[in-house]
């Protein structure tokens, strides 16, 4: 089964828009954040199957998630 | 040069100067055109006749050195929701009449004749032209006419044929640096301005005097540390500048509250096609401008320039609430149709809010289908044209539903309701229901908390934390308005303390007063309960403070509803 990753904005350069990955038992966004290279600080929205979720939250299979840099707007 | 008062007296033509009350000595912007609306206007009054009157005012800290403080606001009774009204845009104007020593220009009584008029406003002061040549035209047409006549340089206030047809959805404009325009967009001042038969007003700040200080190099520094913040910030510092506002299409969308096909789910699938990701990449190959400052001083620079596909100009200011209403709201996933229809309702002088959420209306009654680009660009140009039809879409979302018989009309006060669906993002429905302006998303941005994370988090699903959150966020925001910086600055003020000191140590400087940061709170509270108590007497209460009932329905995917109590909502005021 898979976990799908998402990224937004800036954080498609270099990386991908979207990506399916094997799950893994036990994987948390932190894990996730620290494979795709990103700085936890930068992160400015992270959701999993559209709700915010902090970054110890431990994945399911079939979860979505969603990165996004720090972001405004009106 | 003394700050005087400006009055425009339509019914004998005269203008007059005031000294400033001392009482509005420490307003300026929304404070200032709030507190006058409230004590000079009949809040039963008719919005587009003799008892109506149209306030301009830039900021207190406008023609400053303060980084994005040129905001100009225009505030009256509103055509379109009868409540108290204010709308605010960048552009050059607040910084000239600021300059020029203009605190506020007040507009009132209703002419006898059938011509239009021109102001002009200069070092001399404020004189009036009957205007005939540019009756008829749109913005863009009477920007390029009137730099013709008096100079590329000239300050251009301007109503489109829109507003010369008093509609309710009217809009103001406003020439900004590039020559392109501003919006002040919602609840249709422009079609008080053109009751009063005002076509434009022109504005030459040659010859006028620096601004006077009360201590100069305090300002100065507080204006660094405040520039400061806002460049560090990474909303205002980076994000903003890099991707616009559009960036907030995915964000939405991702989170399940991005308002779809009228309002009938959280998410749309053609997403992808009109997000900020997607502009950039777009306006970059085009070689438009992807990063583009509204007014001088501005740091942020969150607009574009947005070229067709033969690389000219189409549209500028294309921001996320027009790309959500044309495209989520009314199932259109083509950038280029959007971009088209922006520039279209720029030149008409039109809320394209107001306009995407009643054509998402007249597309729920079947005048047109869900995601017909063509149409929507043909009944737009209707507008113009006077047709039947065209006045019904420009008079709003609740009058298209009226007229075909729709309960599934997305209005609060009779103004439709923006971006962000009420049942997902609880703190913004909350700003939406008891904002004194109707359905208005900046009064109380409340998507800050909820969705981005900036000052704080507080879950947008559930009930609990909202309504202070609106309260609070309603508050500065008023207080914000009245300074004349653009509204994107509360992100850092949110966050650091610093940046919020920086205003109090700016405004006083600037006028010799002792403000603290509570006092500025007891300002925001006091305008917000000025406008409140308009509206009351003007016949609103508590029963308006209310979603329409659709929003009981599940909204997918979350399938969150809309669940707050009336006694819930009613405590809102308890302040």
């Amino acid at each position: 089964m898979m976990i799908k990753v998402k990224l937004f904005a800036s954080f498609r350069s270099g990386r991908f828009a979207e990506a399916d990955w094997e799950y893994v038992e036990g994987l948390t966004l932190e894990d996730v954040l620290k494979k795709l290279n990103i700085d936890k600080k930068e992160v400015g929205v992270l959701l999993v199957n559209s709700r915010h979720a902090g970054i110890d939250y431990k994945l399911k299979e079939g979860d979505i998630i969603s990165i996004f840099p720090v972001i405004g707007g009106g | 040069m003394t700050d005087k008062i400006y009055r425009v007296n339509m019914t004998t033509l005269k203008v007059s100067t005031e000294e400033v009350p001392s009482q509005w000595k420490i307003l300026g912007g929304r404070g200032l055109t709030s507190t006058i609306v409230s004590q000079e206007v009949k809040p039963t009054c008719h919005p587009l006749g003799k008892y109506n009157k149209l306030i301009f005012a830039p900021g207190l800290l406008a023609a400053t050195n303060c980084a994005n403080s040129g905001r100009l606001s225009a505030g009256a009774k509103s055509p379109l929701t009868g409540t108290i009204k204010e709308s605010n845009s960048g552009g050059t104007a607040a910084h000239s009449l600021a300059r020029l020593g203009i605190k506020a220009l007040i507009i009132e009584g209703l002419p006898a004749k059938d011509t239009f008029y021109r102001l002009h406003v200069d070092k001399n002061g404020v004189t009036l032209n009957e205007e005939k040549e540019l009756v008829g035209k749109g913005n863009y047409e009477v920007v390029n006419i009137l730099s013709e006549r008096l100079g590329k340089r000239i300050g251009v206030i301007t109503i489109g044929p829109v507003g010369e047809m008093r509609l309710p959805t009217a809009n103001i404009s406003v020439r900004e640096p590039g020559g392109n325009l501003r919006s002040i967009g919602r609840g249709g001042l422009g079609a008080v301005m053109g009751a009063k038969k005002i076509k434009c007003i022109t504005i030459d700040d040659t010859g006028s005097e620096e601004t006077n200080y009360y201590d100069q190099e305090k300002f100065k520094e507080a204006a660094k540390v405040f520039a400061k913040a806002l460049v560090e910030h990474p909303v205002t510092g980076e994000a903003l500048r890099n991707y616009g506002t559009d960036v907030l299409i995915n964000i939405l969308n991702e989170a399940g509250g991005l308002p779809t096909k009228n309002f009938r789910s959280g998410q749309f699938e053609g997403h992808e096609k009109i997000s900020g990701e997607t502009m950039h990449d777009i306006i970059v190959r085009r070689a438009g401008k992807p990063i583009h400052a509204c007014h001088t001083g501005c740091v942020i620079q969150c607009s574009q320039v947005y070229n067709d596909q033969n690389n000219q100009y189409l549209t500028s200011g294309f921001e996320y609430e027009s790309i959500w209403a044309f495209g989520a709201n009314c199932c259109i996933d083509d950038l280029d149709i959007i971009a088209q229809a922006d520039h279209i309702m720029d030149d008409i002088g039109i809320d394209s809010i107001e306009t995407g959420v009643a054509l998402g209306v007249a597309m729920e009654a079947g005048v047109i289908p869900f995601g017909d680009g063509p149409a929507v660009l043909r009944l737009l140009k209707e507008i113009a044209s006077g047709s039947p039809l065209g006045r019904l879409i420009a008079s709003g979302s609740a009058a298209v539903g009226r007229a075909y018989g729709v309960t599934r009309v997305p209005v609060v006060k009779g103004q439709g309701i923006p971006a962000y669906d009420p049942r997902v993002v609880k703190g913004v429905g909350i700003t939406y229901v008891t904002s004194p302006m109707g359905a208005d998303h900046t009064a109380g941005y409340s998507v800050a908390t909820n969705i981005l994370k900036v000052g704080g988090f507080v879950d947008p699903l559930k009930k609990e934390g909202q309504i202070q959150l609106s309260r609070n966020l309603q508050i500065a925001t008023a207080f914000v308005d009245t300074t004349g910086l653009c509204l994107f600055v509360a992100f850092p003020l949110l966050d650091n303390p610093a940046a919020l000191n920086a205003v109090v140590d700016m405004i006083n400087a600037r006028y010799g007063t002792g403000m603290t940061v509570n006092d500025l709170t007891e300002l925001g509270k006091k305008i917000l309960k000025t406008e409140h108590e308009f509206n009351l007497a003007a016949g609103f209460n508590n029963k308006h403070d209310r979603l329409p009932e659709f929003f009981e329905e599940p909204c997918p995917p979350h399938n969150a509803v809309w669940d707050f109590t009336e006694e819930e909502i009613d405590s809102f005021w308890n302040f």
